[in-house]
């Protein structure tokens, strides 16, 4: 299991019901779903619900930029925006949707000021490319990206209450220690539980 | 994919009777029918343990005949796109029965039958009926046949609408229901059509309240303005605009006349009189009049226990030119499913061809049927 994966589902109490919004393969749903949860896909790419489908993982083509106007309000027991933040045009409409169809939610998203990333823009003046980053700034679909600090704070001004948080570092895997203390500096990433 | 696979050639329908005298079908209604005779199709082989088994439900004017042929190639079954050895609905490894429609004209009994209570056609005497009691047909026809219990269900518009029911009606016996650019309610829109189409067929001088079969001719003017009138709904604004334009038939300067001048006019007209060869009137309003009626999420309370009773999985499409039945119809089946836990996916389909999509080889469409077919085979097989 993918260790970012692992945070998320140590999370998820047994026999959710679970949204994952922007699941792509359905690989960690397909995980929640082989641990006994119930679970539902939104993805928007036509590859990613096709693999949905192969695997047998339930999943509804949307774009969660469009709110989640299908879904009823706490319809679901978590609602999963994994490594998906960074990507959307309109996060904190994402976040507001979440807490209307969801009683808690889990966010994971890359912390752009990550020391590394600040480094490469500061030495080599150009846009950073990570693991967790992969793309050139001209193709890249994560056009919020955000810091552990920016994140908090949009948090907090919509209401929501850190419940959980997992740092990560650069290979997925929680980290504590000298990370947790300066987190939006050491941390690769991060995993928030939340509740409203 | 789409356009591959290949096709199972020539193949014949199969008649049998399913209620007779003595065990009549029973409506909704709670009127009765008998006999019933049902004409049916099957395709593939049929596995030892039933694991296998799909059924097909047509549309408005289908017939048994969904793939393969009746001895001329160039004129295969109405969805001999999708099924057949290889293609998404695989022959090769499924069992498919596609039967014809209770009320419907191409061997199963309907208003053009005799009622042997008359010696006569049935017409209008013929009771009306709801989706349920197609359900419950094809029901009947699966118990016959020694089958309890059904891989997939699939469906295009009022195909799909019988999908639907059968995981209300048989919640143990269908495992995946495939509902494709249908509705779980018609618009009043769609519900207009209907009636315009019906009061064609109605005040056609030829139709003698539905008793026209022993007079010699029928009410071919009604229907050919019901058929013609329908399809303009089953092709999108786009489709028609590609296909015809404003393109002027056999000539290239306008006749400035009433008659048929515009190719469009042609094709609508050439649609209209082809089906008159295939279809009975008196069927086309009975089957327009189930539709209108279908409205299986209507009561809250009887909707949530339903759906917590069934076991089937849904794969819901729709098209996005399709205005017809349009994707918010399949997105409200979507939402009603997903409110109640219902395991099901949705996609809308890229497709310029409208409502027809359903029977086209649009190749997104038949990757996502394939897809899902695959997974639900390959979970019974484990």
């Amino acid at each position: 299991m993918r260790p970012d994966h692992d945070v998320i589902a140590s999370m998820v109490p047994l026999g959710a019901r679970v949204l994952d919004l922007g699941c792509g393969d359905g690989l960690l749903l397909d995980e929640l779903i082989s641990r006994g949860a119930d679970g539902l896909g939104l993805e928007i790419t036509d590859e990613g619900v096709v693999a949905c489908l192969q695997r047998g993982v339930p999943v509804l083509q949307a774009d969660i930029d469009e709110g989640l106007g299908d879904l009823e309000d706490g319809s679901f027991d978590i609602v999963i925006l994994s490594l998906t933040l960074q990507a959307v045009h309109h996060p904190a409409l994402v976040l507001r949707e979440m807490a209307r169809v969801g009683r808690k939610s889990i966010v994971s998203f890359p912390n752009f000021a990550h020391w590394r990333l600040r480094t490469q823009l500061a030495a080599s003046g150009r846009m950073p490319v990570s693991p967790l980053l992969p793309y050139s700034w001209y193709e890249t679909p994560n056009i919020r990206l955000c810091s552990i600090t920016d994140f908090e704070v949009l948090a907090r001004a919509e209401g929501f209450v850190v419940q959980q948080r997992v740092l990560l570092n650069e290979g997925g895997h929680p980290e504590g220690g000298l990370v947790g203390r300066v987190p939006n500096l050491l941390a690769a990433g991060a995993v928030y539980l939340l509740s409203r | 994919m789409g356009t591959t696979g290949r096709t199972l050639g020539l193949v014949e329908t199969q008649r049998v009777v399913l209620f007779t005298e003595d065990d009549p079908l029973v409506l909704d209604s709670g009127e009765t029918i008998a006999p019933v005779e049902v004409a049916y199709e099957t395709y593939g082989e049929r596995a030892a343990d039933d694991r296998n088994v799909v059924v097909v439900c047509h549309a408005l004017t289908g017939d048994a005949n969904a793939a393969g042929h009746h001895g001329d190639p160039t004129r295969p079954g109405w969805w001999d796109t999708l099924i057949g050895p290889g293609k998404p609905v695989d022959t090769d490894r499924l069992f498919v029965i596609s039967t014809n429609l209770l009320g419907g004209c191409q061997g199963t009994t309907g208003p053009s039958s005799v009622n042997p209570a008359t010696g006569r056609p049935y017409g209008l005497t013929f009771p009306l009926f709801t989706v349920s009691d197609l359900v419950r047909v094809q029901r009947a026809l699966l118990s016959r046949l020694g089958i309890e219990s059904v891989l997939a269900a699939v469906g295009g518009s009022l195909g799909g609408m019988q999908v639907l029911q059968w995981a209300l009606d048989y919640p143990d016996d269908l495992e995946h229901g495939i509902v494709v650019c249908a509705t779980a309610r018609l618009s009043a829109q769609n519900i207009a059509f209907s009636a315009v189409a019906r009061a064609a067929i109605m005040n056609d001088p030829d139709f003698h309240d539905g008793d026209y079969y022993e007079t010699g001719r029928g009410p071919d003017h009604g229907l050919s303005v019901a058929r013609m009138m329908a399809h303009i709904t089953y092709l999108s604004e786009e489709s028609m605009r590609q296909k015809f334009g404003r393109r002027i038939q056999d000539r290239d300067e306008p006749r400035f006349d009433l008659g048929v001048d515009f190719q469009v006019e042609s094709y609508l007209q050439h649609q209209g009189k082809v089906f008159l060869d295939r279809f009975d009137a008196n069927s086309y309003l009975y089957l327009t009049r189930v539709m209108d009626y279908f409205d299986p999420f209507a009561d809250r309370d009887a909707t949530r226990d339903r759906l917590k009773a069934t076991a089937t999985k849904f794969l819901v499409l729709s098209f996005d030119t399709d205005w017809r039945f349009d994707s918010s119809h399949s997105r409200a089946i979507v939402r009603t499913l997903t409110a109640h836990r219902v395991p099901v996916s949705y996609r809308e389909i890229p497709s310029p061809h409208g409502h027809d999509s359903f029977l086209l080889s649009v190749p997104e469409y038949h990757r996502t049927v394939a897809a899902y077919i695959d997974r639900a085979l390959a979970e019974r097989e484990i």
